[in-house]
C-alpha cells in the first residue's frame, strides 16, 4: 500500500503536466468538435437546399416559385400547395414509360459491365499476359478521349451493325442498331475505369488465395467466381454505383440514336417541358420523380461504396 | 504458325472494317427508306407540347381517314434537342418523309440535301411571306404560323410615370424608349425595369435582338450576295446599335443575365418592360389582364422590325414516296387545319383565310395586332445556309458587347469568322 503511495507521489510530478495537456487536447478537441458539427451541418445544408428547392417547388404554381425566389419562402412548402405538377407531368411525358425504359437500360447495362469489366481486370490482375501493363495503360489511356467527340463516329458505326427484329415472316436480319434498346446499353457495357478500379481492387487481394484454390485444382474461371469476386463486395458495389450513374443521366447517345418515343428514357425527358412557356413546376416535378431511384440506389450501397473509396483510393 | 494465325486475324478484321467503312459510305447522306409500303412518317419538334402536338395529329387523323393508300405515322421529339436529332439521323440515313424545321435554318438543311423543293397541289401565295422557306429560287418549306416579338407593359406603369403607349402607327422613338427607361429606373421599384431576355441564349439572341440591329440600319450579312457582314454587321450602324445595347446594360436598364423566365419576372413586377415573343402575351393577359398593354418593338431609326419565320414543313430527298409526302402537305394546309393549329398554339395563322377562322385574329380582333406585326415589320433571317454560324457568331458578339466588350473589336471579330467560315465552306453555293 506503502508502496503503492510512493509509486503515485513519484508518479505525480510527472503525470501533472500530462494532465493539463490532456485538457488541453480534450478542450482543442471539444472545440475541433464543435467546429466539425458546424461545418458538417453547414455542407448538409449546402448539398441539401437545391434537392429541398428542387421539392418544395414541385409543389407550386409557376408564378409562385419566381415570386418566392428573393425569399426563404423558396425552399419553404407554403402558399398554394398542390399535387398538381405530378399529375401534369404524366399528361405532358409517358414518364412511366421512361422510368422503365432507364431501370431496364441501367440494370443490364450495370449487370453486364460488372461481369465484363471484372473478368477483363481479372485477366490482367491474375493471368500471365505478355504486355500486360502496356494493356492497361492503353485502357485507361481512352478516358481521356470526351466521349462527345466519339458519338457521331459511334452513331455511324452502330447504324452499320447486323441486326434482327420479329416480323410477319418469323425473324430477318436487318442493318443497324439505331432506334432499339441494345443501342442503349451494348457501347457502355466495357468501360476503362471500372476496369482499373476492379484491377486495383484485385491486386489488394492475396495471391496466395489463387495458389491454394489451384491446388485444389480449382480453374480459372472457378478463381474468378469462387474465390475473388466474392472477396469484392466493395469493388463491385462502387462499379454498380458509377456505371449506374451515366446510365441513369445518359442525354446525349439516345438523343442521336433513338428515335420512338416508346424506347427514351428520362433524361430526354426533361426537354419535354422546355417549350416556349416553361412549365417550371412540371420540370421540378418531374425532376423529383427521376432523382428518387438514384438517391435510393446511392442508399442502399453507400457502405460499400465509402469502403471501396477508402480501400482503392480512387476518388470516383 | 502462331504468328501466321495471328497476322490471318488481324487481316479479317481489317477486311472486315474496310467493307464496312465503303458500305457506310454507300448508304451515307440523308436517304432513308420511309414512305415505303404504304407508311410514311413525320417528324416533330412538339414532344411535350401537348396542344400543339394534339393539333397536328388531328390533321393526320384526319388524312388517313381521308384516304387509303397512305398511312402517315407522328413521331415528337423534344424541341430543344430536336435540330440534334435530326442532323443524327441524316448522318445515318434514318431521316423521315416529312421534318419540320425551326424557319432561319430551311436554307442549311436545303443546301445539306436534307430537303427536297415542295411541289404542293396549294396556292402558297396567300401565306405570310415570314412562313415560306424559299432558297435558290426553291420553296423547300411551309408552316402553318408565325410568332411575333412585342414589348409588354402595364398600363397603370406607364400612366404613373407619363410614359404614352406605343402603337403600330406610331412606335416609341429611340429618345422617348430612353426617357421611359430614365423615368422608371429612377422610380426605384425596379432594379432593372426592361427585360429583354439576356439569359436565354439560343435562337432568341439573333431572333430578337438582330431586328433591333435592323432598326438601326445594319444587317447580319449583305443580303445582295450573302457573301460578306463586312460593312453590314461591323458599320457606322451596327457600331451605333452595339453601344446602344451596351448602354442598357452600363445605365442598369437591363439585367446582363436576366431571369430564367422572363414572363414570369414580369409578370411578378420584378421588371416593368418585357420584349418578348407572342407566345408570352396569353399568360401575360391571364396575370394582368386589362391592365397588360401589347405594344410594338421601337423603332430606332429605320422603323420598328421585328423577327419572322418559324417552325415550318419540309419533304427529305430521301423520302421513298415524296408523292405521298407532297400529298399529305397539301392536305394539311387547308384553312381549318392550320386554324385549328394557330388555336392550339396561339400563334399568328399563315393564311387570311385560316385568319378569319381563329378567334381574336379576325380583323379587329384583340390579337390581330401580332399579325400587323408581323405582316408590316417582320425580316427574315438570311436565308443563306451560313445563318447556323452566322446566328452562333452574333451570339457571341451580343453577349460579349452587353457585358462591356469594345463594340467595334467585337463587331470586326464577328465578321472575321463569318466571312471565314462562308470563304471555307465554298460561299455555301449549291453543292
Amino acid at each position: 500500500m506503502a508502496i503503492s503511495n510512493v509509486a503515485i507521489a513519484e508518479v505525480a510530478p510527472a503525470s501533472a503536466p500530462h494532465v493539463v495537456l490532456g485538457r488541453k487536447t480534450a478542450k482543442k478537441k471539444r472545440v475541433i468538435g464543435v467546429g466539425g458539427w458546424i461545418l458538417r451541418i453547414g455542407l448538409t445544408v449546402l448539398f441539401l437546399f437545391p434537392i429541398l428547392f428542387m421539392f418544395v417547388s414541385s409543389l407550386k404554381p409557376d408564378q409562385q416559385i419566381f415570386g418566392d425566389l428573393s425569399s426563404i419562402a423558396a425552399f419553404l412548402p407554403i402558399g398554394n400547395i398542390s399535387m398538381d405538377n405530378y399529375a401534369a407531368v404524366f399528361d405532358r411525358v409517358p414518364a412511366a414509360r421512361f422510368l422503365v425504359n432507364s431501370i431496364g437500360i441501367s440494370a443490364i447495362t450495370v449487370a453486364a459491365g460488372i461481369l465484363v469489366n471484372s473478368l477483363a481486370a481479372f485477366a490482367l490482375s491474375r493471368m500471365r499476359v505478355r504486355g500486360k501493363t502496356i494493356i492497361l495503360t492503353l485502357i485507361i489511356a481512352t478516358l481521356i478521349v470526351p466521349f462527345e467527340t466519339l458519338a457521331l463516329p459511334l452513331v455511324w458505326w452502330v447504324n452499320q451493325l447486323p441486326s434482327f427484329e420479329l416480323t410477319e415472316f418469323g425473324f430477318m436480319f436487318t442493318k443497324g442498331w439505331i432506334d432499339t434498346y441494345q443501342v442503349q446499353i451494348i457501347p457502355f457495357v466495357a468501360n476503362a475505369f471500372s476496369i482499373y478500379l476492379f484491377h486495383q481492387y484485385f491486386e489488394s487481394i492475396p495471391k496466395e488465395l489463387d495458389e491454394a484454390a489451384r491446388m485444389d485444382g480449382a480453374g480459372w474461371f472457378r478463381i474468378y467466381r469462387q474465390v475473388v469476386m466474392p472477396l469484392s463486395g466493395p469493388a463491385i458495389a462502387t462499379v454498380a454505383i458509377l456505371t449506374f450513374l451515366p446510365a441513369w443521366n445518359s442525354y446525349l447517345w439516345p438523343l442521336m440514336v433513338v428515335q420512338t418515343e416508346e424506347l427514351r428514357p428520362v433524361m430526354v425527358g426533361v426537354q419535354y417541358f422546355f417549350q416556349l412557356n416553361v412549365s417550371w413546376g412540371e420540370v421540378m416535378a418531374y425532376s423529383t420523380l427521376i432523382t428518387l431511384p438514384v438517391v435510393a440506389l446511392f442508399i442502399a450501397f453507400q457502405r460499400s461504396f465509402v469502403n471501396s473509396i477508402a480501400s482503392s483510393g480512387v476518388k470516383g | 504458325m502462331r504468328h501466321a494465325k495471328k497476322r490471318l486475324i488481324v487481316a479479317s478484321l481489317l477486311a472486315t472494317s474496310l467493307v464496312a467503312t465503303m458500305a457506310g459510305c454507300a448508304s451515307g447522306g440523308a436517304s432513308g427508306s420511309d414512305g415505303k409500303n404504304g407508311e410514311l412518317t413525320i417528324w416533330t419538334h412538339n414532344g411535350g407540347n401537348t396542344e400543339e402536338l394534339a393539333a397536328v395529329q388531328a390533321i393526320v387523323d384526319g388524312y388517313n381517314k381521308s384516304q387509303s393508300e397512305t398511312t402517315v405515322k407522328l413521331q415528337a421529339f423534344p424541341q430543344a434537342s430536336y435540330n440534334d436529332s435530326v442532323i443524327a439521323a441524316a448522318a445515318s440515313g434514318k431521316l423521315p418523309c416529312i421534318v419540320d424545321i425551326d424557319g432561319p435554318n430551311v436554307p442549311n438543311w436545303a443546301w445539306a440535301k436534307y430537303l427536297t423543293p415542295l411541289d404542293l397541289s396549294v396556292d402558297l401565295d396567300e401565306n405570310l411571306p415570314s412562313t415560306l422557306g424559299i432558297w435558290n429560287g426553291e420553296t423547300y418549306s411551309v408552316g402553318y404560323y408565325d410568332v411575333a416579338l412585342a414589348m409588354f407593359a402595364r398600363k397603370s406603369v406607364l400612366a404613373e410615370h407619363g410614359i404614352r403607349v406605343a402603337t403600330i402607327d406610331e412606335p416609341w422613338t429611340q429618345e422617348e424608349f430612353g426617357d421611359a427607361l430614365k423615368a422608371l429606373k429612377a422610380d426605384g421599384t425596379w432594379k432593372n425595369p426592361l427585360d429583354i431576355g439576356t439569359g436565354d441564349v439560343g435562337e432568341w439572341y439573333p431572333y430578337a435582338y438582330s431586328p433591333l440591329l435592323q432598326s438601326f440600319g445594319g444587317d447580319l450579312i449583305n443580303r445582295d450576295d450573302f457573301q460578306s457582314a463586312d460593312g453590314v454587321l461591323n458599320g457606322p450602324e451596327a457600331l451605333e446599335w452595339a453601344e446602344w445595347m451596351q448602354s442598357l446594360a452600363t445605365e442598369g436598364y437591363i439585367a446582363t443575365k436576366s431571369g430564367a423566365d422572363s414572363a414570369l419576372d414580369f409578370q411578378n413586377n420584378v421588371t416593368a418592360i418585357q420584349y418578348g415573343g407572342s407566345w408570352a402575351a396569353a399568360n401575360n393577359a391571364a396575370a394582368l389582364g386589362d391592365d397588360l398593354a401589347v405594344m410594338p418593338s421601337v423603332d430606332l431609326g429605320e422603323g420598328t422590325k421585328i423577327g419572322g419565320g418559324s417552325w415550318q414543313w419540309g419533304v427529305t430527298t430521301g423520302c421513298a414516296n415524296p408523292e405521298a409526302a407532297m400529298d399529305y402537305l397539301s392536305y394539311s394546309l387547308s384553312p381549318e387545319n392550320i386554324a385549328a393549329v394557330a388555336v392550339a398554339t396561339a400563334t399568328i395563322p399563315a393564311t387570311d383565310a385560316a385568319a378569319a377562322l381563329v378567334p381574336g385574329f379576325e380583323e379587329g380582333g384583340n390579337l390581330a395586332i401580332f399579325r400587323e406585326f408581323s405582316a408590316n415589320s417582320a425580316v427574315l433571317r438570311p436565308e443563306t445556309p451560313a445563318y447556323p454560324f452566322i446566328a452562333t457568331e452574333f451570339t457571341k458578339a451580343t453577349q460579349d458587347i452587353i457585358n462591356g466588350g469594345d463594340p467595334q473589336d467585337t463587331l470586326d471579330a464577328a465578321v472575321a469568322a463569318i466571312d471565314a467560315n462562308i470563304k471555307s465552306n465554298g460561299g455555301y453555293t449549291q453543292k
